[in-house]
């Protein structure tokens, strides 16, 4: 009985998912060593966050996916509750309003957003997929913006985006027709200055600042054209591993966390931003077809947005530190110092195993 | 809507589902190839322009400072060289509250006033970003106390500095100079003459004396680290080393003792001396007193003592052997007794016979000899022994301001000697042309009268003199004076002695130049102006006293020093040259106020010879009773 279960559970893990994750997770942290300043202690307790992150993916896995949208409006309802409570009683650092001290822990609740507005859009289109009209994508929408409204004033823009893009891509995959599509995209544009007006100076400045780095080289500038001279410096076959002087000498500003890409890029130049860049096209690949193949509509929307938000993840954080975006604090996936962003992101693996292994056991 | 029929329609569902999901997949490649194309553009078109960007990110370059060279005197006394303190220093733009700061650091390392007044002259001098010492010369106990209380004081540290010590202090202070730190000024003049790079890191650079005009050779040459640093400047590793150059070691040709003891024979008189090798022009000793510790400017003069240097009525800053104009007096005779033979105005037999005092023909003004009553009969030999103002005053007059003019400017009169310090000054030889430049006023024949007594316009630095002795000295070869013999160059460690060639040499006739010497012999002999300094020499000396005015007298006064008031009391002069018959001395003294240079310069004269030529040192007490004894005959 008991070796059954186990063989079972193991049975629930996508070989190719799992493995490719795990080389990306390996390379994150050969480069972590470096960004760390070979630092045993960063490691140790890098290796734990993926431990954790890995056994919450395997345990996700195992729950059947219709049990996983049972969780859909608990956790929705009580992340819209923590932000409230951010919003109300937040504890304050860096000037924003992000993190709820509940004595024994701090919860950014935002993370938790991550996941369960996603997983809302795909339980309700699930709720009304015979019957979808334009009301319930514009209910859709509220559900998704109501949190977001919240992020975004705390101030945490990059999350906010993130989210948004998520719930975004529910709402994109479950058939929103293309006319709107374009009117929304057309009323964002014609938004943009109202947006302008209400965003805060620093997040203007770095709008500002992506424009043109140059423009203010010790302050906000200095962590793009930082890292952008890392990435350049690397040049195609990079200064070596352990080798780069941008990151080693202290000019990579949070270089273990969110910039840590630049130092990869500098310490393995081009050809490997290439293999990395295939790598994530590997696993979104894979994402996408689990997506494909997913039995239910909610399962097939919340692993196409999963996928997309990863896919979207990387990018956005590659971006920004090569200089091709704002820096809006995002992790690189998988990459970046940290066990909030490790569990979150495995977490998602773990449900888009989850549908991918029980899709028989569903399929009606 | 049309897609609610699809709705219900699985596979169009699932084929629609898939149809956006591969735009969304598409999506993510398309955007995933402009990263890719950003970092082709980055990596490989622009990777040179990184690359050195990363470079200049992380390689600064630290100048490392010579070791500035040592000023030693001919036997190799040191009198400046280098050590290494500790200094507690301040960045002023790194603290708030400078004086609560200041006022904190003083629980823990001993801060005076005296500090506090000299961090504020020197933080008004410097910017507010570079750090300047409060405190210098920690001891190990002050180092460690602070050490232990670093966390409290950001903005403050203990740095390793050299520091210029002068170990003989005042000696010979207005030869050597002093250093001080690098101002405004210095910098411009660093950047006008293209050396500003080679100061990269120097603090301080050589302000006078030695000091200054010697300061390319004993800077040296900065040496280069290229240094790995993080973003906040910290030094991680060296990349490559390129020392330092020390600076080269001077030498003067000044011997120190021989500089002791003159300056010790001042006494407490002010005044200067000037003592030339007449060979070569090698200066033995160069006395401006009362002189000053060059060790107080080298971390920056407090204002309480550079108010006392610079108010002091003895004026201890001011150099009086290189910048002191004084009317030479009567030691102007002998070059004027020189030119008149010469030129054939005088022969050595020819007499005047002296009444007390000169007329110009057709005048019945009365030009004065110090004598009142006159010398009677003078010739040329007498006239230099006695001092005789009648014979100089027609002596000029017969010359002319022209003759006179141009036969005493070959004597470096009235134009710098070219020693090796800067700051001299040039002096005045009246002349014609001058005059009309100067007051657009034709000349008098009276101003050539009282010229040819070394007084009226004629100014001289007490340099000039010695200068012009030594050429009486040695014949009529010009070696202009240095003050450094030889230079040690810093890596191969050879001692070049300095150009030592005559710059000119001018054909005097011997039997003048001969007669002139027995005459200035004789000065020093009974019956001379100078007897009292040389009782029991026992070598030739050839010299001359002289007296320079400090306030005018009415023609019916006479002058009586104890009524004058101290200070207005006449400069006494003397030169001399030793021995008479084969010079290796040639010197010039100066007594501001000391009154009449028998009694009061020639015997500093007779001190520093003695010790030059006999290696004697100065009897105090025997030469001060004997020099009373017959101070009343000896007059000037």
């Amino acid at each position: 009985m008991i070796k059954r279960f186990f063989t079972r559970l193991t049975l629930h893990i996508d070989g190719f998912l799992f493995f490719s994750l795990i080389i990306l997770m390996a390379m994150g942290l050969i480069v972590l060593y470096s960004a760390s300043g070979k630092s045993p202690d960063r490691i140790i307790s890098q290796l734990i966050n993926m431990g954790v992150a890995l056994t919450v993916m395997w345990v996700i896995a195992n729950i059947p996916p219709q049990h996983l949208l049972r969780l859909a409006v608990p956790a929705y309802t009580l992340g819209l509750l923590l932000l409230i409570s951010v919003a109300l009683f937040g504890d304050i650092s860096h000037g924003a309003r992000r993190w709820l001290n509940l004595g024994f822990t701090k919860i950014q609740p935002s993370e938790l957003m991550k996941l369960a507005a996603p997983l809302m859009l795909a339980w309700y289109f699930n709720r009304y997929e015979t019957n979808l009209r334009l009301k319930n994508y514009a209910i859709a929408a509220i559900l998704l913006l109501i949190p977001v409204g919240f992020i975004a004033r705390q101030p945490d823009l990059g999350t906010s985006l993130l989210i948004t893009a998520s719930g975004f891509y529910v709402i994109f995959l479950a058939g929103l027709s293309w006319r709107i599509l374009l009117g929304i995209f057309a009323a964002i544009g014609a938004s943009l200055p109202l947006v302008w007006s209400v965003m805060h100076d620093y997040q203007r400045q770095r709008v500002l600042t992506l424009l043109d780095p140059s423009q203010d080289p010790l302050g906000a500038g200095y962590h793009i054209i930082q890292s952008t001279i890392a990435i350049g410096s690397g040049g195609i076959f990079g200064k070596g591993w352990l080798k780069g002087t941008q990151a080693h000498l202290d000019f990579l500003p949070e270089r273990t966390t969110d910039f840590i890409f630049a130092v990869f890029a500098e310490e393995f130049g081009l050809v490997g931003n290439i293999l990395l860049v295939t790598l994530f096209i590997i696993i979104i690949s894979r994402g996408l077809l689990i997506a494909a193949n997913a039995p239910t509509l909610a399962s097939r929307l919340l692993a196409g947005s999963i996928t997309l938000t990863f896919f979207t993840y990387a990018f956005v954080n590659m971006g920004m530190v090569s200089g091709i975006l704002p820096v809006v604090g995002v992790p690189l996936p998988l990459f970046s110092y940290g066990g909030t962003s490790m569990v979150t992101v495995l977490l998602g693996f773990g449900i888009l195993m989850s549908i991918h292994t029980h899709r028989k056991l569903v399929r009606t | 809507m049309k897609h609610r029929t699809f709705l219900k329609n699985h596979k169009l569902e699932l084929h629609s589902f898939r149809i956006r999901l591969a735009i969304g997949g598409a999506f993510a490649v398309i955007l995933f190839l402009v990263l890719a194309s950003r970092f082709f553009y980055v990596q490989v078109a622009q990777h040179n322009h990184y690359q050195t960007l990363a470079e200049a990110n992380r390689i600064s370059i630290v100048p490392i400072v010579p070791n500035r060279g040592l000023i030693l005197d001919r036997n190799g006394v040191i009198l400046a060289h280098n050590y290494s303190a500790y200094t507690l220093e301040i960045t002023p733009s790194k603290v708030d509250g400078l004086e609560a700061t200041i006022d904190e650091l003083a629980k823990i390392i001993e801060i005076t006033s005296k500090d506090r007044k000299r961090f504020k002259k020197l933080l008004d001098e410097s910017h507010n970003f570079e750090s300047q010492p409060i405190r210098t010369r920690l001891n190990e106990v002050e180092i460690a106390r602070f050490a232990v209380n670093r966390y409290r004081f950001p903005g403050v540290e203990i740095k390793a500095r050299l520091f210029r010590d002068y170990p003989l202090a005042e000696l010979a202070s207005h030869a050597i100079g002093y250093i001080g730190r690098i101002n405004d000024k210095d910098l411009d003049k660093l950047e006008e003459n293209e050396e500003i790079a080679n100061y990269r890191g120097s603090d301080h650079i050589g302000k006078i004396g030695i000091e200054q005009s010697y300061e390319k050779q004993l800077h040296g040459i900065t040496g280069f680290e290229q240094v790995e640093t993080d973003s906040g400047g910290k030094a991680i590793r060296t990349l490559s080393r390129t020392p330092a150059v020390s600076g080269d070691n001077v030498y003067l040709a000044m011997d120190t003792r021989l500089q002791a003891v003159a300056e010790k024979a001042f006494g407490d008189f002010r005044g200067a001396m000037v003592a030339i090798d007449p060979h070569n022009g090698e200066v033995l000793a160069f006395v401006s007193q009362p002189g000053f510790d060059p060790n107080l400017f080298v971390d920056g003069i407090d204002s309480a003592s550079w108010d006392a240097l610079n108010n002091s009525p003895d004026r201890p800053l001011n150099n009086r052997a290189l910048r002191g104009l004084y009317p030479p007096g009567s030691t102007f005779k002998p070059f004027m007794a020189l030119a008149g033979l010469e030129l054939g105005k005088r022969t050595p037999s020819s007499t005047i016979s002296d009444p007390g005092y000169y007329m110009l023909p057709g005048s019945s003004h009365r030009y004065r000899d110090w004598k009142a009553g006159g010398h009677g009969s003078v010739d040329l030999r007498k006239s230099i022994v006695v001092s005789c103002d009648t014979y100089y005053y027609g002596l000029a007059n017969d010359m002319g301001i022209d003759n006179i003019y141009n036969f005493i400017k070959k004597f470096g009169m009235g134009s710098k000697t070219g020693i090796d310090i800067e700051g001299e000054v040039s002096g005045l030889l009246a002349s014609q042309e001058w005059k009309k430049r100067r007051f657009k006023q034709r000349w008098f024949p009276g101003e050539t009268v009282i010229t040819g007594i070394g007084q009226g316009y004629t100014l001289t630095t007490p340099l000039q003199l010695a200068f012009a002795t030594s050429l009486l000295a040695n014949s009529g070869e010009l070696f202009p004076p240095r003050l450094v013999r030889a230079i040690q160059d810093s890596k191969s460690n050879l001692i070049k002695n300095t150009s030592s060639q005559p710059l000119e040499k001018y054909d005097f006739k011997p039997e003048n130049l001969k007669l002139v010497r027995e005459a200035m012999i004789d000065v020093n002999r009974p019956g001379g102006t100078a007897v009292a300094a040389w009782l029991n020499a026992p070598y030739l000396v050839a010299g001359k006293t002289g007296t320079a005015q400090v306030v005018g007298i009415k023609q019916t006064e006479k002058y009586v020093a104890s009524r004058v008031q101290e200070r207005h009391r006449d400069h006494a002069l003397y030169i001399a040259y030793a021995p008479a018959d084969d010079p290796k001395i040639a010197l010039a003294v100066l007594v501001e106020n000391g009154g009449h240079g028998g009694s009061t310069a020639a015997p500093i004269a007779r001190k520093v010879m003695d010790f030059y030529l006999l290696g004697k040192l100065p009897n105090e007490p025997k030469i001060s009773t004997e020099a009373a004894a017959v101070e009343e005959h000896a007059d000037d």
